[in-house]
């Protein structure tokens, strides 16, 4: 028993990513295992490991951790990422769940069939460009501080530049409206745990493959499970 | 100002009742101002009232907060409905998360199209992938509450979600004697007792009216 967390999912981004991203932030080093064919899903849930059949599941302090929130809100708590406080919790958890819609969307975009795609991405853009940056970018702008809440570096900013990095990959220049937000990326990419995260071989994933897919919807039903 | 929060949406269910159930539980009173047109809710856009331009919006102690998830937890914390450590907030957060999935089905049902619609997943789902989860928890501890042996954020949200499966297939709990006695329980708690009674702010299920309303004020398409 190697004390530190350990990962079940498949070995691509979906719902683990953010997981994946926090504990890394906090420089805590994990493991993971990978479900690779249904059969590996359904053993997990056999042996009773997933309270309600699903991953993400992180076993971490002795829990078998499940709901990719309620995973991330334990981390954030343990590694004091959520603020001094209820009011600055509350601010960092809208400013999270707004990230994790703008993520939800962008994770569903593989799965569009070939002709709503484009349509689609054009929702992904104006989505991040209309509705969620400019809310980041005022926010930093208008305190001037180098972190989203509280002067210091919280699940917000790991969240938001996470975000910002798959936003990029969907349109690479999305961020060009948005000067604060380029500042903001740099500086937190930056940080010693999130930039050796960003380094080839780290554990981060990559974006799902068409070649993968097929894989992914058979080990995950997705749509019937 | 009466320092009391206020809640904005339409007029019914949707994504603010859990806040209605977890403030009603908390003893806590609250005003609400219903979303009826496109107009009144692209005023509030334009007002900068809504931080993503997304309503559930609750004002509460100076804050103008919006996502669902984070105004319930910040409800729970405030009136200690949220455990009395990192590890009993990590237990209910993925009881509520787990309620809020199943939830979550039967908020989308009303805005599926017919043909596409399953009740039969959202009974399946609910007796064979989540009230054996909480039937257990329960049964194993044989305490009052799910966590904690304290009233909490996931006890209310819990009875929520019974109530709301029991108006789709009344005999659900069926084989959950459990939970029926938690059902039972939960209800008697003076605060939740009030809640259900008629003349609460409690919504009722979504009707047609409520369905073209919503479509009307978000064109949801």
């Amino acid at each position: 028993m190697a004390g530190k967390p350990k990962l079940y999912y498949f070995n691509g981004r979906g719902r683990m990513e953010t997981i994946r991203w926090l504990l890394a932030a906090a420089g805590v080093e994990f493991e993971e295992q990978f479900c690779e064919t249904r059969e590996d899903l359904l053993k997990l849930r056999q042996d009773g490991y997933l309270l309600f059949q699903q991953v993400p599941m992180v076993e971490i302090d002795g829990m078998k951790m499940v709901q990719t929130r309620a995973i991330l809100n334990y981390i954030a708590g343990k590694h004091s990422l959520y603020g001094k406080d209820l009011k600055e919790r509350a601010l960092i958890d809208m400013y999270v769940e707004a990230t994790m819609d703008l993520n939800e969307i962008i994770m569903h975009h593989p799965l569009q069939p070939p002709e709503a795609k484009a349509k689609h991405l054009a929702s992904i853009i104006e989505k991040a460009t209309t509705r969620y940056f400019p809310v980041y970018e005022k926010a930093l702008k208008d305190h001037g501080q180098d972190f989203l809440v509280g002067n210091r570096f919280s699940r917000a900013d790991v969240q938001l530049l996470e975000t910002i990095l798959m936003a990029e990959e969907c349109k690479p220049d999305i961020l060009s409206k948005f000067p604060v937000l380029q500042a903001f990326k740099a500086r937190i990419s930056n940080i010693p745990t999130i930039k050796k995260f960003l380094q080839p071989g780290s554990q981060k994933k990559p974006p799902l493959d068409a070649k993968l897919l097929p894989k992914v919807m058979s080990i995950f039903n997705i749509g019937n499970e | 100002m009466s320092g009391k929060p206020k809640l904005t949406y339409p007029n019914g269910r949707g994504r603010m009742e859990s806040i209605r159930w977890l403030l009603a539980a908390a003893g806590v009173e609250f005003e609400e101002e219903f979303l009826e047109t496109r107009e009144q809710y692209q005023k509030l856009i334009k007002d900068g009232a809504l931080l993503f331009d997304q309503v559930p919006l609750v004002e509460i102690d100076g804050m103008k907060m919006v996502q669902t998830r984070a105004i319930l937890s910040y409800i729970a914390a405030k009136y200690n409905l949220y455990g009395k450590d990192l590890k009993e907030r990590a237990f209910i957060d993925m009881y509520v998360e787990g309620t809020a999935d199943l939830m979550g089905m039967i908020i989308t049902f009303v805005f599926t199209p017919p043909q596409e619609r399953n009740l039969a997943l959202i009974i399946e789902r609910a007796t064979t992938r989540y009230f054996p989860v909480y039937e257990k928890v329960l049964k194993q501890h044989g305490q009052e509450f799910l966590v904690g042996n304290r009233f909490s954020w996931a006890d209310v949200q819990l009875l929520e979600a019974i109530l709301m499966v029991e108006e789709k297939e009344p005999t659900v709990l069926s084989k959950f004697p459990v939970l029926q006695a938690f059902k039972a329980r939960i209800s008697n708690i003076p605060t939740i007792k009030k809640f259900l009674q008629p003349g609460s702010q409690r919504k009722p299920p979504p009707d047609d009216q409520y369905v073209a309303t919503v479509m009307a004020i978000f064109k949801k398409d």
